[in-house]
């Protein structure tokens, strides 16, 4: 079955609840109490933007399948399909690292979202568009609190200074992805937001302290891709092992 | 008594029981408070409540919806649609005045109004936010993120004493 707005709003929903569990993964870790709440109430603002999408998502399939006998939920799309099914970019599911990793990760993407968000919310479907004019407001706060924290990295000690540097090498080479489309991509022009997401990326790295890698020629970072197509990084089998098991080990329990 | 009319008063008496259902988070706002509801249906059969949420992520609205259901079957209404549209966007502007005083008798600084709030600007000084406990405008922020998706954490200069802010969405 292929159908593109399917395949876009499931790459959307799988983007952020991916992101969100790797975020909650801090939940009870973070480096200082206030900082612990910040980044799983992100993670909760991304787990509710993803159960917009699913439930999208579910209500599509149901309607090109016409009274399955099994309707897909947003439960079932989250929780039963398997990595290969899985659309989300490969950033979102990189291992958290340190707290610097995960705060640039966040970063780079809430700065890629924020961007996105602003042009899907006056596309033509408007289910799609009313999701992104919800979220946009919610990705507004992740942009500012987690450029807040590179600049301070960045620009803080050695050890964090060292640290980011570390963080950047782990991770540049997933942010090519964003701005490539996949087959299915057709609503939003990705390509188009990459010009000004690099301006904005590399104010807040020049003012951290940090350079950002060259684009293009001999000394261009090669950049990841596959995950918009289902191809990941060894990472995603791990995170799916964990938010999956209640449902592969009890099918259809509930609260 | 016409059919308008009737249709008119039995929409009132939901409305009404509306009134009572509290958020579970802040138990002191009701969903009118905070302008969840944004109109009651009546058909031959069945009414429908549709209601907005306020943050993508926020688990109390899926208890919100329940607690509309139960009160509204106490009240013997039977069968219940309740439908949840994202647009036209939540926003605290839609805050009742009653529910902001409400929110600062119980301690949480009530959403000052939204255009001072969409500022990206990073290290932006804090806003003004009115300490709900002595009124002091010295205040400063926390933590950006608080105890709930809707909530930043401010402390008084002045009484010293920590609080919770309502935030600008």
């Amino acid at each position: 079955m292929k159908n593109s707005l399917i395949d876009y709003t499931l790459h959307l929903a799988d983007t952020t609840l991916i992101l969100s569990q790797r975020n909650s993964e801090w939940c009870g870790h973070g480096p200082i109490l206030e900082q612990d709440i910040a980044i799983t109430n992100i993670s909760l603002d991304l787990l509710g933007q993803a159960r917009n999408f699913y439930q999208y998502a579910a209500l599509l399939i149901n309607q090109l399948t016409n009274q399955p006998i099994n309707p897909a939920t947003e439960d079932s799309l989250a929780y039963l399909r398997k990595e290969r099914e899985f659309k989300n970019l490969l950033l979102a599911e990189q291992p958290n690292g340190d707290w610097g990793q995960t705060i640039l990760r966040q970063y780079l993407y809430s700065q890629f979202q924020y961007l996105l968000f602003e042009k899907l919310q006056h596309c033509t479907n408007e289910q799609l568009a009313a999701i992104a004019a919800k979220s946009i407001k919610e990705t507004a706060y992740h942009v500012r609190w987690s450029s807040e924290w590179v600049i301070r990295l960045g620009d803080g000690t050695e050890e964090s200074h060292s640290r980011m540097l570390k963080a950047m090498d782990e991770l540049w080479s997933y942010t090519g992805e964003m701005f490539e489309p996949a087959e299915y991509e057709n609503i939003v022009d990705v390509k188009s937001l990459k010009e000004a997401w690099d301006q904005k990326v590399s104010a807040i790295l020049n003012e951290a302290s940090l350079i950002p890698p060259p684009v293009g020629g001999g000394g261009a970072v090669f950049m990841q891709s596959g995950g918009k197509e289902g191809k990941h990084t060894e990472h995603l089998g791990y995170i799916l092992t964990e938010l999956q098991y209640m449902q592969r080990a009890y099918p259809g329990a509930t609260w | 008594m016409n059919i308008e009319t009737s249709l008119l008063t039995q929409k009132q008496k939901i409305w009404s029981v509306l009134e009572t259902v509290t958020d579970p988070e802040v138990p002191v706002l009701t969903i009118t408070d905070l302008g969840i509801v944004r109109e009651v249906k009546i058909n031959d059969t069945e009414i429908e409540v549709i209601i907005t949420p306020t943050y993508t992520g926020c688990p109390a609205m899926d208890m919100i919806a329940m607690n509309i259901r139960l009160a509204l079957a106490e009240h013997g209404y039977k069968k219940i649609k309740i439908t949840s549209v994202l647009s036209p966007v939540w926003t605290t502007d839609w805050m009742s005045e009653a529910g902001k005083s409400k929110l600062k008798e119980y301690g949480i600084a009530p959403p000052n109004p939204r255009q001072q709030v969409c500022n990206n600007d990073l290290f932006a000084p804090d806003q003004a936010v009115q300490c709900p406990h002595c009124n002091s405008h010295l205040t400063h922020r926390i933590s950006e993120f608080g105890s709930t998706a809707c909530k930043a954490l401010y402390q008084c200069d002045d009484c010293k004493e920590p609080f919770d802010y309502f935030k600008c969405h």
